[in-house]
């Protein structure tokens, strides 16, 4: 029974994700689009050698970036929709929606912004080929680093909360949590590998495009998985509504 | 339940039953493995590792790569 009640939110969780991956494409496509075109002006202009195109510019700026997109909408909707599973009456006496829009922002602080503080997006022509190696140990790690850091606090928030209450417990959880993140950051090794040259105003815009594309993303799935989760769970009439009498 | 049925309907805040850890297991093993597969393919394939060779994957995520954050090359 609890197990189907799982598989139905999995399977919701991602649709919800494929759902909200739609708009992000959309984000990731009018506004994004510019930027990386930017960079790869940048990078054809300081004679990077190119080999012959495996992938047009068209395919990839299109079909190729639908299917990386959309892929990774259902991939982390589906984890989020788990982590929802788990965190459901777990983390306080939250409903179903609010617990669907609390994983998502948790989320989205945890796995995207917050190591993305360290780590951020970077446009074509940003970054050493000999070095990918090494960047991409540090930005998983940064990853596992901040959620690891974030159900921490979480925990340290609960067990505060009943000699501190819940407002004085949380705040003591968020600075413990911004304390080990910041402590963190400053130990691991810099992520900086900007060219000298780059036009810094391209990157600014990069980056931002990258973050609203996250933000569209989770608070698009969100909002959906919140409003599909509460019919598996919660089927009844929502309270504000008499039901109408059976004839 | 006793409940009286001419009385308004409490508006209790019942805290939401949470699913046993038994039944969220095995679906977090299966599928957890199976998301971060796919995301390993949108993310890093032919990035610093590759399961396929040549560059098929990399060039054809390319963009999304990027704009999601990942280390491309």
């Amino acid at each position: 029974m609890n197990s189907a009640v799982v598989r139905t939110l999995l399977v919701r969780g991602m649709l919800a994700g494929l759902g909200a991956a739609v708009p992000a494409l959309a984000f990731a496509y009018l506004v994004g689009e510019g930027p990386v075109d930017a960079a790869i002006a940048f990078e054809s202009a300081n004679s990077h050698e190119h080999g012959e195109e495996l992938v047009s510019r068209t395919m990839q700026s299109t079909a190729g970036l639908a299917t990386g997109v959309l892929v990774f909408g259902v991939a982390v909707g589906g984890i989020a929709a788990l982590a929802f599973c788990f965190a459901l009456g777990r983390i306080g006496r939250f409903s179903a929606r609010a617990t669907a829009a609390l994983t998502a922002l948790a989320a989205f602080l945890l796995v995207y912004l917050v190591p993305m503080l360290k780590y951020p997006a970077n446009p074509p022509a940003v970054g050493n080929p000999d070095t990918i190696g090494k960047r991409t140990a540090l930005f998983f790690l940064m990853i596992v680093l901040t959620v690891l850091l974030g159900i921490a606090a979480v925990l340290i928030g609960r067990r505060l909360a009943p000699q501190w209450g819940n407002w004085n417990a949380s705040i003591a959880a968020g600075l413990a949590f911004a304390a080990a993140v910041t402590v963190a950051m400053v130990f691991l090794p810099s992520g900086d590998n900007t060219p000298s040259g780059f036009p810094a105003n391209d990157l600014w815009e990069f980056r931002l495009a990258a973050i609203g594309m996250q933000v569209v993303l989770w608070a698009g799935f969100g909002l959906l998985f919140g409003y599909l989760a509460e019919r598996v769970l919660e089927p009844r009439t929502p309270r504000n509504q008499v039901p109408a009498p059976v004839a | 339940m006793a409940q009286s049925t001419a009385a308004p309907a409490p508006i209790t805040k019942v805290a939401v039953a949470p699913l046993p850890l038994k039944s969220i297991a095995p679906w977090a093993v299966f599928f957890g493995v199976l998301m971060l597969v796919l995301l390993y393919f949108v993310g890093a394939e032919q990035g610093a590792t590759s399961v396929l060779s040549g560059e098929g994957v990399h060039e054809w995520v390319h963009d999304a790569r990027h704009l999601l954050g990942f280390p491309c090359h």
